[in-house]
């Protein structure tokens, strides 16, 4: 700095004033630079999610102010049969729609990955699903699942004359079930194809010349190259989309409500509907809370089960 | 809470009030509402006053144009300005916690059925109003009495607007081509109609989902016409009875003969199925027929068509409660008296028969004289709704109403525990124990 070089007479001559000696001073920049970060924060996440935690422990309702109750909104959901069925299918959900996803969504980043024409206009229209307001395709879903007027029925008993009745697709449990999960791993390949496509790209081709130099078939190739090098985004695409999944509340909410009879009931629609709809701020708040665990637990295992370098090296080489 | 009137300040709205008199007599020869004569409360203008309200949003235009024609007469005669929002129906009750909470806000708001039984503390008793409009138009009728006054009292903490409720809605021809010319009165009679139509293929269908209008409609139909209740008079939950048990049968018998998929319909699956002539009874509000009937497309059904009272089976009267448009006036309002002048305008004939019109039978009147109006003599088939609030049955029958009465209907405790056993999930005896059991939670804080 020019300053420095200055005789030190001159220094002393040109004292900067107080106000550029306090934004000399570090730990005070530090501390300005990260208040609006910290601020935003504070006001944005951690107040929320820290109100969230108090009103769980409270009996608020939303016409009245609660008193703290300690355990009591936990206890009774432990005794509750209906969280205990959003707990099975908030997990069954996840597990099934997860896996759905990253089957067909590697596949697809698999088929993306080869030369085509047309490569980057395809690779774009697959994005759609995931860029389309999920409400939308959730009511584009409670259309086709609708029991009278299903495009799917309307096919099958009208054009192919295959079934005699419309598919009852929300009516009971099992179906309804499967239908939600359907409609998640649509929505959610892009999400999972696009990540893994960006993986693969980072895969050096000449990791596959040599094996095939060796004689490596399709499969081994897939199985000792591509499975491996993608293990690190697999396993970040995959936190990430459990995390998506298990917290999932549009899909559901729009298309059944929880219904059948409660059946469809992830704990995110059951959190809504207990603390908005039924009023009972507290229970809500209770029931979002114990979604944490699950993803803590959900969060560790991708990280700790799929990141480990003993895969990501091979079985043998530790 | 008394207001105090100084004889000054009456001098202002009793002369407006007489001016209203006086027109009210000359227009009395072509309206058909009969009003006694009673002498208006003359209440206190304060000084300077203005107010806001916020109601729920129209079900057709002229509903909002004639309101706030109203609204501006008032203002044209007294000089308050009156400043009308109208939100939408989901929004409603949300806004009204936050104005109660806050104690800030619209000066008076018009809720839902039992929006002032949850915040009884915060408003202003209105019987000064209320006694008036009595005795001048022919009485209140039950179900505005049931919502309108605090349970066990006469204190009036709401101002019952109107009411719209969901009768059946059938095809005649379908119901003729199979022997019936209604729907009969008794349980046995209902099934074996659903058979016969289940037979025909055009089956009926009533809402089992998650529909907080239609699907509590029918569990509410269904339990009270067991004489099976939620409550009992002094607020005790007696949902887990052998009437609910007998209920519950009654739906599984009579669920198969409904069309497929009704355990997944929300509020407007019916209106779907019945427009697009798939099932031929179900039961709706209003609204239906006039979407048939204003689209050219669908007329023939809606002439086809034809509404009953809910019916009876073991209950005295057609157990139909109604959703009612119920005005509340809040504590924190700087002016209270001027609110009351307000609503008590909108009530007068001057301003409510137009008013009540113009909603085409959408929503039917408080008080009994404006059974008179023409709106009821309009079109047949919409007649009966002008008894909507001759019920006596209403959202938590037959006990006190409560936030929690209406937390278990948001929350489907009633069509959930019917869907249960209709669909096979459960026995009568469980679903009914697991509802009491909800029920229960949602009432564990009456008490406090």
């Amino acid at each position: 700095m020019s300053v420095t070089t200055l005789p030190s007479r001159g220094v002393a001559l040109r004292q900067p004033n107080w106000i550029a000696r306090l934004f000399d001073y570090k730990p005070f920049l530090i501390v300005m630079c990260l208040a609006p970060a910290i601020g935003l924060l504070t006001v944005f996440l951690t107040y929320p999610l820290g109100l969230g935690v108090w009103l769980a422990f409270t009996d608020t309702t939303i016409g009245q102010r609660g008193i703290f109750i300690g355990l009591e909104n936990f206890q009774y959901l432990w005794t509750d049969p209906l969280w205990w069925g959003a707990v099975f299918y908030s997990v069954f959900y996840t597990a099934i729609a997860t896996f759905g996803k990253f089957a067909l969504g590697f596949w697809l980043a698999l088929l993306l990955n080869n030369h085509f024409p047309l490569k980057s206009l395809l690779r774009a229209i697959v994005l759609l699903p995931w860029i389309v307001p999920t409400v939308l395709s959730a009511l584009a879903f409670w259309w086709i699942y609708d029991p009278q007027f299903s495009i799917i029925s309307y096919l099958l008993v009208d054009v192919l004359h295959i079934r005699s009745t419309n598919i009852d697709f929300l009516g009971t449990p099992w179906p309804a079930r499967f239908s939600l999960i359907a409609a998640n791993i649509w929505r959610g390949i892009p999400f999972v194809a696009i990540s893994l496509l960006a993986g693969l790209q980072t895969i050096s081709p000449s990791l596959y010349e040599a094996a095939m130099l060796d004689g490596a078939t399709a499969w081994q190739r897939f199985r000792y190259i591509t499975l491996p090098m993608m293990m690190p985004i697999l396993a970040i695409v995959m936190t990430f989309s459990i995390i998506f999944t298990f917290t999932d509340f549009q899909l559901v909410y729009a298309i059944t409500r929880g219904g059948p009879v409660n059946s469809t009931h992830l704990l995110a629609t059951l959190a809504f509907q207990r603390g908005i709809a039924g009023g009972e701020l507290g229970e809500g708040a209770a029931i979002a809370v114990s979604m944490i665990p699950f993803l803590v637990f959900a969060t560790l295992f991708s990280y700790f089960g799929l990141a480990r370098r003993k895969w990501q090296q091979g079985e043998a080489n530790d | 809470m008394r207001n105090d009137i100084t004889r000054r300040d009456a001098l202002a709205l009793g002369a407006s009030a007489a001016a209203l008199a006086v027109t009210g007599a000359s227009a009395q020869t072509t309206s058909p509402i009969k009003a006694a004569d009673v002498p208006p409360p003359k209440f206190a203008i304060e000084k300077g006053a203005s107010l806001r309200m916020l109601r729920p949003v129209r079900f057709v235009q002229a509903d909002e144009d004639v309101f706030r024609a109203n609204a501006a007469k008032f203002t044209k005669e007294t000089g308050i300005e009156v400043k009308v929002d109208f939100v939408g129906w989901e929004d409603i009750s949300q806004q009204t916690a936050v104005t109660s909470n806050s104690g800030a806000g619209p000066d008076i708001i018009i809720g839902f059925s039992d929006a002032p039984h949850i915040y009884v503390d915060k408003l202003v008793e209105l019987n000064d109003v209320t006694d008036y409009l009595g005795k001048r138009y022919g009485g209140w009728l039950p179900l505005a009495q049931t919502y309108g006054k605090r349970s066990k009292s006469d204190k009036w903490i709401g101002l019952p607007f109107g009411a719209t409720a969901g009768p059946l809605i059938y095809r005649k021809s379908v119901l003729k081509s199979i022997g019936y010319d209604k729907v009969p009165e008794d349980h046995a009679g209902i099934l074996d109609l659903c058979q016969k139509l289940h037979k025909a293929g055009k089956p009926a269908g009533f809402a089992l989902g998650n529909a907080k209008g239609d699907g509590n409609g029918f569990a509410n139909w269904a339990l009270w016409s067991h004489n099976a209740s939620l409550l009992d008079e002094e607020g005790n939950i007696i949902i887990n009875s052998k009437e609910t048990i007998e209920a519950l049968k009654w739906v599984k018998a009579i669920y198969p003969t409904f069309i497929a998929g009704t355990s997944s319909w929300n509020d407007v699956s019916n209106n779907r199925a019945y427009s697009s002539q798939e099932i031929s009874l179900t039961a709706n509000g209003v609204s239906l027929y006039f979407s048939l009937k204003n689209d050219p497309a669908t007329k023939a059904i809606a002439e086809d068509s034809e509404h009953q009272l809910l019916p009876k089976g073991l209950a005295k009267v057609s157990p139909m409660a109604g959703l009612t448009l119920n005005a509340m006036l809040f504590k924190h309002s700087p002016y209270p008296n001027a609110a009351k002048a307000f609503l008590q305008f909108m009530m007068e004939k001057e301003q409510y028969e137009p008013w009540l019109n113009a909603n085409s039978g959408y929503w039917s009147q408080p008080l009994a004289a404006y059974a008179d109006a023409a709106v009821w003599s309009s079109d047949p088939k919409v007649s009966i709704f002008k008894n909507t609030m001759q019920s006596t049955y209403y959202d938590g029958y037959k006990g006190p109403i409560s936030t929690a009465t209406g937390a278990v209907s948001a929350d489907y405790v009633l069509i959930q525990m019917c869907a249960a056993v209709a669909t096979g999930a459960q026995t009568p005896e469980a679903a009914a124990a697991e509802a009491e059991q909800r029920a229960k939670r949602y009432f564990r804080r009456q008490g406090r």
